[in-house]
C-alpha cells in the first residue's frame, strides 16, 4: 500500500468461538476502581 | 464502521469491528472522508479533492479497497448473534471485600464519604470475611481464577483479619480447585515493614494513593487534623515498590478540575522513580468545586494529549514507565464477549460491607436499592441485577453508535447512575476522557512500533 500503513492488523474478531471464558482479570480490580477501563486487560488464554 | 482523527501531525484510522488500525497519509486521509461509514466510496465528493492528482487518488482507492477486502477497514459486525451466549453471567468470579468502612485520611472528593458510605464507621469481621470467601468459591461455578480486592475505606485499618482470610482462603482454594488473586488498595498511611513484607509476600497486586506533586495532593488528601498526607505516603509507597521487586503495584492518583494539568503530577510520580503509574478523573457530585464539568473538556483532552507526546519521548529515552489509562494491548487484548460487557459489576464482581451485604460494586454501596443479598443468605431476587446482567454495549444506544465500545465497553455503571440515575444511560463527561484516552493509546502505538 503506498498511502496507508497498517499499526495493528490483529483483529477482534479471529477467535470468537474460543470468547468469554471468564478466566481473566475484572478490570476494577486493576487499578481503577472509579472508570470503567477494559481495553487494557490481559487475555488469560494469551 | 470506521472511526477517523488527528493527533500530533498523524492521521489514524481505527476499524471499529475488526480493531485493525491504520496510519493514513494526506491523500488517504482525504480519500477515506469520501467514504460513507457503511464502506460506500461517494465518488462525486473525490472531485474537491483538487489538492491531490487523479494517480494519487487513485491508488488510495485501491489501498482502502484492499483493505476493505481483507476485513481490516469497514468490516461488517459479526457479534451479534454471539451476544446471547457471552451475557449469560450465572457465576460469580470477583468480590471487592470493603474490610474496614473507616479511614485516617479525610479527602475531599471521597465517593465513600470519607470511608463511611452513608452508614456509620465499622470494620468487617473475620466471620464475615471467611463466609464471604465460601461465597465466592460456592458461586464461582467452573472459573478457576477468582479475585478479592481488599477495599476501604482503609484496608490496614483491619490488617489482622485481611491476614485472616487470606489464610483461610489459601486453605480453601486447595479444597474448591481455585486459585485466588489478591489485591489491596491502600492510603499507605499505615503502611510499615511488617505489612509491605505480607503484602508483597501474599498480594497478586497493591495500588498506593497518592495524586501526584505534594501541593496538588495535600489539597485534597487531607489527615484527620486537615494537614496534609504527602509526606507520610511519599517515603512508604517508595519504600513498598523498592521492595516488590517485579511484582505488579500501581500509583493512582486522582485528579479534579483543580488541576487540569494533571500531566504535570503523572510526570512528578514518575520523576520519583515510579513506573507504573494511573491517574484518573475524579467522579465527583456536580456542585463540588472538584468535578470535572463540560467547560474543562477542552482543556483535560489536550492535556492527554500534551502527557501522550511526552510519554512517548520518555520512554523513546530510557525513562520508561507506564500510564494505566494509556495501556492498550491490540495484539493479546481481552476477547469481544469482555469487551461488550465491560467490568461485570452487579454480575461477576460484587462489594461486601463490614456486616457482609452484598452490592454491584464498591460505588454502589450504601444506596439500600442496590443492595443484593448477603454473604451468609445469598444472592436476592432484586430485580436490578437482571439490569446489570442485560446490560452490554449492543442495550445501550449511545454506546451502540460509539466507535470506542469496544475499549470502554460501556463505561461504568456507578457513573451513569450518579450523573443520569440509570445504569444504562453512560457518564457523558467520562465518555469524552474515555474516547480522548483511547486515540492517545493508539498515537502511541503508532509512534512506537
Amino acid at each position: 500500500m503506498k498511502h496507508i500503513k497498517t499499526i495493528n492488523s490483529s483483529t477482534l474478531n479471529k477467535d470468537v468461538n474460543k470468547a468469554g471464558c471468564g478466566e481473566c482479570q475484572t478490570s476494577c480490580q486493576s487499578a481503577c476502581k472509579t472508570s470503567c477501563t477494559v481495553a487494557n486487560q490481559k487475555c488469560e488464554k494469551k | 464502521m470506521i472511526h477517523v482523527f488527528e493527533m500530533h501531525g498523524k492521521n489514524i484510522v481505527l476499524d471499529v469491528m475488526s480493531g485493525a488500525v491504520h496510519e493514513l497519509d494526506s491523500v488517504a486521509c482525504d480519500v477515506l472522508s469520501c467514504y460513507t461509514q457503511e464502506g460506500i466510496l461517494e465518488e462525486g465528493k473525490l472531485d474537491k479533492l483538487v489538492q491531490h492528482s487523479r494517480d494519487e487518488i487513485n491508488e488510495a482507492i485501491d489501498d482502502i479497497e484492499y483493505l476493505k477486502k481483507n476485513d481490516l477497514l469497514f468490516t461488517k459486525d459479526p457479534y451479534e448473534e454471539y451476544i446471547p451466549k457471552w451475557t449469560k453471567q450465572t457465576v460469580v468470579k470477583a468480590l471487592c471485600l470493603h474490610i474496614a468502612h473507616d479511614c485516617n485520611l479525610r479527602c475531599s472528593y471521597c465517593f465513600a464519604g470519607t470511608g463511611e458510605y452513608m452508614g456509620h464507621r465499622s470494620l468487617m469481621s473475620l466471620e464475615v470475611g471467611k463466609k464471604a470467601i465460601d461465597f465466592l468459591i460456592e458461586n464461582s461455578g467452573n472459573r478457576k481464577n477468582l479475585e478479592v480486592d481488599f477495599f476501604g475505606g482503609e484496608p490496614l485499618m483491619n490488617f489482622e483479619v485481611v491476614k485472616g482470610i487470606v489464610e483461610y482462603a489459601r486453605i480453601r482454594e486447595k479444597q474448591a480447585n481455585k486459585n485466588f488473586r489478591f489485591t489491596i488498595t491502600t492510603n499507605v498511611m499505615l503502611l510499615d515493614k511488617e505489612k509491605r513484607d505480607y503484602i508483597n509476600k501474599n498480594m497478586h497486586n497493591v495500588v498506593l494513593s497518592l495524586d501526584g506533586r505534594k501541593e496538588v495532593n495535600d489539597a485534597v488528601r487531607k489527615r484527620v487534623d486537615g494537614s496534609g498526607s504527602y509526606d507520610r505516603i511519599l517515603p512508604g509507597a517508595k519504600k513498598m515498590v523498592e521492595e516488590r521487586g517485579e511484582d505488579q503495584y500501581y500509583i493512582r492518583g486522582t485528579f479534579t478540575r483543580r488541576n487540569l494539568d494533571f500531566g504535570k503530577d503523572v510526570m512528578h510520580l514518575a520523576d520519583l522513580g515510579f513506573e507504573q503509574i494511573s491517574i484518573e478523573p475524579v467522579v465527583a457530585a456536580k456542585g463540588s468545586g472538584l468535578d470535572i464539568r463540560t467547560e474543562d473538556l477542552e482543556k483535560v483532552c489536550n492535556e492527554y494529549e500534551r502527557l501522550a507526546l511526552e510519554y512517548v519521548e520518555r520512554r523513546k529515552n530510557g525513562k520508561w514507565f507506564n500510564f494505566f489509562h494509556f495501556m492498550i494491548d491490540l495484539e493479546g487484548g481481552p476477547c469481544v464477549a469482555k469487551r461488550l460487557r465491560g467490568c461485570g459489576s452487579g454480575t461477576e464482581y460484587l462489594a461486601v460491607t463490614p456486616e457482609g451485604d452484598l452490592y454491584p460494586c464498591h460505588q454502589f454501596v450504601g444506596h439500600e436499592e442496590f443492595l443484593l443479598g448477603n454473604v451468609f443468605d445469598g444472592i436476592n431476587d432484586n430485580p436490578v441485577r437482571k439490569k446489570f446482567q442485560e446490560t452490554n454495549v449492543y442495550t445501550k444506544p449511545e454506546c451502540n453508535d460509539c466507535w470506542a465500545k469496544f475499549y470502554c465497553s460501556g463505561g461504568c455503571a456507578a457513573n451513569a447512575w450518579q450523573f443520569n440515575n440509570d445504569i444504562t444511560v453512560p457518564y457523558d463527561i467520562g465518555c469524552e476522557l474515555e474516547k480522548k484516552r483511547v486515540e492517545c493509546a493508539l498515537w502511541i502505538k503508532s509512534q512506537e512500533i
